[in-house]
């Protein structure tokens, strides 16, 4: 890594380390001038108030002015701190993040796709932001960048991992019932480790119960439906096929048993048929290709 | 200065001497400013306990990571009404509504506010906004599950029933609006002889601040709501877009209101540490001018503040730049309060009763909500810590342990004037103690866990962030115990406290001249008024 870089870290927490200074210096004296004068003029020493000034020029410009340079100099530092999180290094890998209910996923320039974010250790990472339906934020505290993912528009954000390792990922802001599990991972790997990666075709051709589970993964869904019999906020997808469900179709409640036109009406178009006992919170897939919403469904067919 | 000191035996002033009707009509449909101060604190305080209620519950939620008492889509519909109900039902009416109509139009002489009608209407349509609240969480698609922020495109596509939610917070903008015009017409006509500008008390200055906040920033939130109701119900497009909108335009209209609604709630709650002290440290204020002009100053520039809550959203930078110097603007007409609070102590005769107690905490408090205010205001800080727990732990060492610690100090420090009685002193400061170590103790981890990167809105988290969860629970079980023997003690002191008499803390401002409670018509002569109300170096106060 470049030596002479600062990284978003470094740049952030000395504003933190100046701030909170001079604030816990400016609570501690002003707690212990408080607590002193309560004991000092308490009652039962100072029956009777002494005379004193109403007002004071000096004092109240002192007051008005010092905080004023004060605040103004953590104004600019703080400033100053974030002209580096937008100040984008040369050289930096652009990866673009999209985020949709309730899942992060990773494109990267070669179109290697992946639902966790793998960088090489001490190069600059540009990440390109946008979301495909409500807004999320992107968020690594390791790195102290946060930035929004606003759907119809792209952000960015940049960092660079100092070493390998791993760090947590989260969307903090709020976006639904699946906002607390829209968590994933930064894997900082070290060069070599990387370019292994980044050159690896996604794996699964070998085995097809692995892709099924892997598609369901990176388009979200077991952030809602567990593939054990676990019940989270949408039905168990373990045994799914030829399943009796009650649903509310149009407001009309039907029972059916669950078969291939089902899964792939309920995939795309998740709000036609409502299961009973589970709110209407799934998103629509209509961004899912035929390819594999065929590949899920047969995975699904064969899950018991 | 030749009235009694305490209302006769038979009647208690003017919750016994009614209106026109008797019993309970007595008091929904009386424009007394008394009575309806009084129906404002017992329907505020209902839904406070509410709000306190759904707090608790969520707090038994994070006690462990993963599922533990409720369901994710409940935890969301539980903080979305736990902030709608403290914010829109609590906190922005508390100040004003409940202690600026019990003591505005008795702090400068009058006998009532300008529109004592218009006064009942407010909160008539508090009610009715309160109702439609209620009625949204049972009916449609279920409670909202917004966030009280309401942001879209979210709050466009859910299901949940966000319009009605919408609507109430719309109709209790009017409520608001109306108190204000209220308020600010009658300190600008209403003043008795001898209150000029210069000898209304700190607490009338905040209000005639908020007033104006009400009055001018209310709107804004009215039409931002009934812009997302149109894009729900007739998808509109305003903010959606794939149709022409943006998502963002809408957080600055939401904010234009929602930040200086934080003044709304702070201001008053200053002013009201700014009368306590002076009376127990028996001292005039000190640096008068500069507590009246900095309230001003807060409520004008606090105004131009909003873009700090959207410094990550993906607004310009240049925006940014400019959003982050005016918050710290802000800061220094707070600063100068505090000084000016603490230097009024010096050389006074100091005693710690529970109004007192109160006041000086709010100081403590509200300085450490401040001092972390900065990390907010500051860009680089502001992005890690935006959307955490931190912002969570500030916003109450802000709004309860400063508004609410004040609101409580409100509560000690006129109780005996409404009731004519006093609580026990005692248990008053021995609930405060338990409040303030439970406070602490609950809000100081939530922002140690911001800081460490835990988001805020999260049902479940990452098992690192267990412990730290687990002691801001168990905080919030010590603060509810301190809350409870609180209001049971008032509660008790209502009913069987020793008689108060008319001036129990040697006050100086027009109240204290009054029996308690105070007659249904608060002065059978206007008073004339001498002399300023902290002038304890020049006079003593009435009935000592």
């Amino acid at each position: 890594m470049n030596p002479s870089l600062i990284t978003t870290t470094e740049a952030v927490d000395r504003v933190f380390l100046y701030i909170f200074g001079i604030s816990v210096i400016l609570l501690l004296a002003i707690t212990a001038v408080m607590v002193w004068f309560v004991i000092k003029y308490h009652r039962t020493r100072q029956p009777q108030p002494q005379p004193s000034p109403r007002y004071n020029l000096w004092l109240e410009t002192a007051w008005t002015v010092i905080p004023t340079l004060i605040v103004l100099s953590m104004f600019w530092y703080g400033w100053q701190g974030y002209t580096t999180l937008r100040d984008v290094p040369e050289n930096a890998l652009d990866v673009r993040v999209t985020g949709r209910k309730w899942v992060w996923s990773f494109t990267y320039p070669n179109g290697r796709t992946s639902d966790i974010l793998v960088v090489p250790v001490g190069r600059p990472i540009r990440l390109d932001i946008t979301s495909e339906d409500v807004l999320h934020s992107f968020f690594i505290p390791a790195f102290r960048i946060k930035r929004d993912a606003v759907p119809g528009m792209h952000t960015f954000e940049w960092f660079v991992a100092s070493e390998p390792g791993t760090y947590d990922a989260f969307c903090a802001e709020y976006c639904g019932v699946g906002h607390a599990k829209m968590i994933t991972t930064v894997a900082a790997k070290p060069d070599q480790d990387f370019e292994e990666w980044y050159e690896q075709e996604p794996s699964g051709e070998a085995d097809g119960h692995e892709e099924g589970r892997q598609l369901l993964a990176s388009h979200g869904c077991t952030g809602c439906h567990s593939l054990d019999g676990a019940k989270m906020v949408g039905p168990t997808l373990l045994g799914i096929f030829g399943r009796e469900v009650t649903v509310t179709t149009n407001g009309v409640e039907r029972s059916l048993t669950v078969d291939r036109e089902y899964l792939e009406r309920s995939i795309l178009r998740p709000r036609v048929d409502l299961v009973k006992g589970y709110p209407p919170v799934m998103p629509p897939n209509a961004g899912l290709s035929p390819e594999d919403l065929e590949e899920i469904v047969e995975y699904l067919q064969e899950l018991r | 200065m030749t009235q009694p000191t305490t209302a006769n035996a038979a009647s208690r002033g003017f919750l016994t001497e009614g209106g026109k009707y008797p019993g309970l009509l007595g008091w929904i449909f009386s424009t007394d400013h008394k009575r309806i101060g009084l129906l404002y604190m017992y329907s505020v305080l209902a839904f406070f306990l509410v709000g306190v209620t759904l707090g608790v519950i969520i707090r038994l939620e994070l006690i462990a990571p993963g599922e533990t008492i409720v369901s994710a889509q409940t935890y969301n519909a539980l903080f979305t009404v736990h902030g709608v109900i403290m914010i829109f039902l609590f906190i922005i009416p508390g100040f004003p509504a409940i202690f600026g109509n019990l003591f505005l139009p008795i702090h400068i002489g009058a006998n009532d506010v300008a529109f004592p009608r218009l006064n009942l209407f407010s909160w008539w349509l508090y009610m009715a906004a309160a109702a439609l609240i209620l009625i949204s969480l049972f009916t449609g698609g279920g409670p909202p599950d917004t966030g009280w922020t309401f942001y879209v495109p979210f709050s466009a596509q859910t299901t949940t029933n966000v319009p009605l939610a919408a609507f109430g917070a719309f109709v209790l903008g009017f409520s608001s609006i109306l108190t204000g015009i209220n308020f600010v017409t009658t300190v600008h006509r209403l003043r008795a002889p001898g209150v000029y500008w210069g000898r209304l008390t700190l607490f009338v200055w905040s209000l005639y601040a908020t007033a104006w906040v009400q009055i001018l920033a209310t709107p804004m939130l009215a039409i931002t709501l009934v812009l997302l109701i149109l894009e729900r119900l007739l998808g509109a497009g305003l903010f959606d877009p794939g149709s022409g909108g943006d998502p963002i335009m809408f957080q600055h209209l939401f904010w234009i209101y929602s930040h200086p609604a934080v003044y709304i709630m702070v201001l008053p709650a200053m002013g009201i540490v700014s009368d306590i002290i002076p009376v127990f440290a028996r001292k005039p204020v000190f640096g008068y001018w500069a507590i009246a002009f900095s309230s001003i100053g807060i409520a004008s520039a606090g105004s131009l503040v909003w873009g700090h809550h959207m410094f990550v959203s993906g607004m310009s930078d240049m925006a940014i730049l400019v959003f982050s110097l005016l918050t710290f603007i802000v800061a220094i007409p707070s600063a100068v309060k505090v000084f000016n609070w603490v230097a009024t102590l010096y050389k006074g005769s100091i005693s710690l009763d529970p109004p007192m107690l109160f006041a000086l905490t709010f100081i403590f408090l509200f300085s450490i909500g401040g001092l972390t205010g900065l990390i907010l205001g500051s860009a680089a800080t502001d992005v890690h810590v935006h959307d955490t727990n931190f912002v969570v732990g500030h916003f109450h060492y802000v709004m309860f342990g400063g508004t609410g610690f004040a609101f409580f100090g409100a509560m000690h420090y006129w109780f005996p004037k409404i009731y004519g009685r006093m609580y026990h002193k005692k248990v008053a400061t021995l609930a405060w103690g338990i409040m303030f170590t439970g406070f602490n103790i609950l809000y100081f981890s939530m922002m140690i866990l911001g800081l460490r990167g835990m988001p805020r809105r999260y049902y479940d988290y990452l098992p690192e962030y267990t412990d730290l969860n687990r002691v801001a629970t168990v905080g919030s079980w010590i603060l509810v115990a301190g809350l409870l023997l609180m209001f049971v003690n008032l509660i008790r002191g209502a009913r069987h406290g020793a008689e108060a008499g008319g001036n129990p803390w040697g006050g100086l401002t027009l109240e204290w001249t009054l029996p308690s409670p105070p007659p249904a018509e608060n002065f059978a002569t206007i008073p004339v008024v001498d002399h300023g109300p902290y002038d304890y170096d020049r006079v003593s106060p009435p009935h000592e």
